[in-house]
């Protein structure tokens, strides 16, 4: 079997979670773009562990798994919050964190 | 081999010894407290202290006096080799490598002038007394003349450069206060020839920039012999192993190059203080003052300050004959300067004031002679002391008079009004231009001798031209002063309508009278005898200070023709005066008349304002001006040019930040493709 055949498949679910970060305004979606994004990148990390013969990309892709985990308990918190309040799941509705020295 | 060298070798041979201060000259310091404690107390005690503030301000002086004499009296039974006595009074200054302690050298030179400031100080306080009677500030005005009595005491007792320079400081600020004393226009009875307060505050702070310039000098000359020396005091303390400054320069630790340096330094404090050339513009000026300020502090002692500092200087100064070349020069400058002004000026202080300058241009002149110089500058300084302090009160006694009419145009014919004052201006008259038997006689004929003395100098050259100087500078005296006296006291009375002189109250004239026996008789009792070789009274008594009593003028001129000479050309100059000025027949009109360009220059101080205006002022203020515009455009300018540029890239910065989480993340995705093209693109190449 292929190696390579694990880094193609690692880069298409890449792009396809950048291109759903990218074009959805659904803050769910979009949050399931980075996760796709995220395990992406883990498997493209044990595959090159296996390629380089020692474990230093699972040790990373641990690290990954566990830093997503937490990020998802955030950023859902933050997404159900944000809905609460404005009744929007739209990432383009929460625009506040820019220029307002002349706000029109 | 020259003469100079065997002077240089002389004083490290004779250098003079300190020893512990014995009986009353132990108790020096209260010569300065009591005066300081008297001017503390009238000025804390303020208004409370108006009733009886001049009594006080009157006993601290003539206490001091008092003092004084006892203390030269110790002396004078002392043996000439215990006559320098040192005060220890504490450590004053304790930092580092700088240990300098508080002390007073008790010596005849530092005698002698505590006797001239606190007996002329006394006669001038009591005159002011009655000088000062209807001014609502006279207890602040004796705070200020014990001020300054105190701060003199300090200069000319000090046993460091730094402590007189504290009291040189002293006597400046004292000399500051009491020049702009009417600075009010509303709290005063006198006004000075219709000088306004503004006028007088102007004067002031003419004399404190002038003096500032000069302490630059005396601040340079003081780091430099700390510089070398690691000691700014004079001698070391008796009983330890210090050495002063005196004591190394005695030693030749000094090479001649930096002697001369600090030497001029000193000098340049001296023409500050003493209002030589070229720092003399603020003497005239300052008799904005009230008259008993300009008899005590700028004739009779402040203005002398200089003289001292050389004389005390000595021992630099004999390491260093170029500096004391030009100190002769500086003094000889000035002497012509202030007699070419002194006979064109019609305001009698101010006639009085350029002939003061005169005066200590004779003595920085004998001080710059070297050591056959130095007693005599400083008994001329004695003499000029009493006469012209003299002179200063009764000049004050005749604005008395006058409604204070400072204009002589406007005096004439007072003599018959106020024999008081006549009688003893005309002492002082006398004793300045040198009449035979008086005090000027003695003390100025000894300083044109030793002009004349060709071993004070290195070129065979010098001493007809200092010495003509001299002679010249003493008919000057004579027709200024004639000038003076004749236009006030002799001749058709120019009074202004409504004015009825009279004379002063006894308090003002007993002073006067003190000060003209003085005049009379100091001179021949003290001075040198001009067919004598014994150098007089005071000079073998100032001999521990100054030393060399065996050092005497050696003229290239028989004293004959100088003595003589100096008299026929006194006698020209009087005569010219009495025909212009003093006889019925001459006509003094009551507006200055016009005159040759030589007058109308004196008349201006021979534009001493108009070349300081051109040279610093208008300079100064120029610079300060592009200065001022340099700190708005460049300084200011960067600084707010920075704060503009942060602001510009702020603008720029925030565009990019729309608010857009999905903007943000297609702004990240591209500069990640665009880094790995470039590291990409890096491995290829």
């Amino acid at each position: 079997m292929n190696l390579m055949n694990y880094l193609v498949l690692s880069t298409i679910l890449f792009s396809v979670g950048a291109t759903t970060v990218l074009v959805r305004r659904n803050a769910i979606i979009a949050f399931m773009g980075v996760e796709m994004m995220l395990n992406a990148t883990n498997l493209a990390l044990v595959t090159f562990a296996r390629i380089n013969g020692n474990l230093h990309g699972q040790v990373l892709a641990f690290f990954v798994m566990v830093v997503a985990a937490a990020e998802v308990v955030v950023g859902l918190a933050i997404i159900v919050a944000i809905y609460r309040t404005r009744r929007s799941a739209s990432i383009d509705d929460v625009n506040l964190l820019k220029d307002v020295r002349d706000p029109a | 081999m020259t003469t100079l060298t065997l002077f240089a070798a002389v004083p490290g041979a004779e250098a003079a010894e300190t020893v512990k201060a014995t009986g009353p000259a132990s108790a020096a310091l209260w010569l300065i407290l009591l005066p300081a404690l008297s001017a503390a107390l009238l000025l804390l005690l303020g208004r409370r202290a108006d009733r009886w503030g001049h009594l006080l301000g009157v006993v601290a002086p003539v206490a001091s006096c008092v003092l004084g004499f006892v203390i030269a009296i110790q002396l004078l039974g002392l043996d000439s080799s215990e006559r320098l006595q040192h005060v220890d009074v504490g450590s004053w200054i304790d930092a580092g490598a700088l240990n300098l302690r508080f002390g007073l050298l008790v010596d005849p030179l530092s005698v002698t002038f505590v006797m001239l400031i606190t007996f002329v100080g006394s006669l001038i306080h009591i005159y002011s007394v009655a000088y000062m009677e209807h001014d609502i500030n006279r207890r602040r005005f004796f705070a200020y003349l014990n001020l300054f009595v105190a701060a003199m005491l300090t200069l000319v007792l000090a046993d460091s450069f730094l402590l007189l320079f504290f009291g040189w400081e002293g006597v400046g600020l004292a000399s500051y206060l009491l020049i702009g004393f009417w600075n009010h226009e509303v709290d005063h009875g006198h006004k000075v020839g219709g000088a306004t307060a503004m006028e007088n505050s102007v004067a002031s702070k003419k004399a404190f920039v002038a003096n500032r310039v000069g302490d630059l000098g005396m601040i340079v000359a003081m780091g430099l012999l700390f510089a070398q020396l690691g000691t700014v005091a004079f001698h070391g303390r008796p009983g330890t192993h210090e050495a002063g400054v005196f004591d190394l320069v005695g030693h030749g630790d000094l090479s001649t190059a930096m002697a001369t340096g600090i030497g001029l330094m000193l000098l340049l404090a001296a023409c500050g203080k003493s209002a030589q050339f070229p720092l003399q513009s603020w003497l005239g000026d300052a008799m904005a003052g009230p008259t008993p300020v300009s008899a005590l502090i700028h004739a009779a002692t402040m203005v002398t300050a200089g003289v001292y500092l050389v004389v005390r200087s000595q021992p630099l100064f004999d390491q260093a004959p170029n500096a004391r070349l030009v100190v002769a020069i500086v003094g000889a400058v000035t002497l012509l300067y202030g007699a070419i002004v002194g006979c064109a000026k019609d305001d009698i202080k101010k006639a009085l004031a350029a002939s003061t300058m005169s005066q200590i241009g004779y003595m920085m002149l004998a001080a710059g002679l070297g050591p056959v110089g130095y007693a005599i500058a400083i008994v001329h300084l004695v003499g000029h002391g009493f006469f012209k302090a003299g002179m200063f009160l009764g000049a004050g006694s005749v604005m008395h008079a006058m409604d204070d009419e400072v204009n002589m145009r406007k005096f004439g014919n007072l003599g018959r009004r106020m024999m008081f004052t006549y009688v003893t201006f005309g002492m002082g008259w006398l004793a300045i231009i040198g009449f035979p038997g008086l005090t000027g006689f003695f003390t100025k004929d000894s300083i044109i001798e030793a002009a004349f003395s060709s071993n004070a100098y290195e070129q065979s050259w010098q001493p007809y031209v200092f010495g003509t100087v001299t002679m010249v500078g003493a008919a000057l005296t004579a027709f200024y002063m004639s000038r003076l006296f004749f236009m006030t006291f002799e001749g058709r009375a120019r009074w202004e309508p409504g004015t009825h002189p009279h004379e002063s109250p006894r308090l003002m004239t007993w002073p006067m009278v003190v000060l003209a026996v003085g005049s009379l008789g100091f001179g021949a009792f003290f001075g040198k005898m001009p067919w004598s070789h014994w150098n007089g009274r005071l000079s073998d008594w100032l001999a521990p200070s100054v030393g060399h009593p065996h050092e005497h003028a050696t003229p290239v001129v028989a004293w004959p023709i100088i003595t003589f000479g100096t008299m026929i050309l006194v006698g020209l100059a009087l005569w010219l005066a009495w025909t212009r000025f003093g006889s019925r027949a001459a006509q003094v009109p009551r507006e200055a008349p016009p005159a040759s360009p030589l007058v109308v220059a004196a008349r201006k101080d021979l534009y001493q304002d108009e070349v300081n205006n051109g040279l610093l002022v208008i300079p100064g203020t120029y610079a300060t001006r592009a200065l001022v515009f340099t700190d708005g455009v460049v300084v200011d300018g960067a600084v707010r040019g920075v704060a503009r540029g942060a602001v510009a890239v702020g603008d720029q910065a925030r565009r990019p930040q729309t608010g857009f989480v999905r903007q943000y993340a297609a702004t990240m995705a591209i500069g990640v493709v665009v880094l790995i093209i470039i590291v990409l693109a890096a491995q290829i190449i």
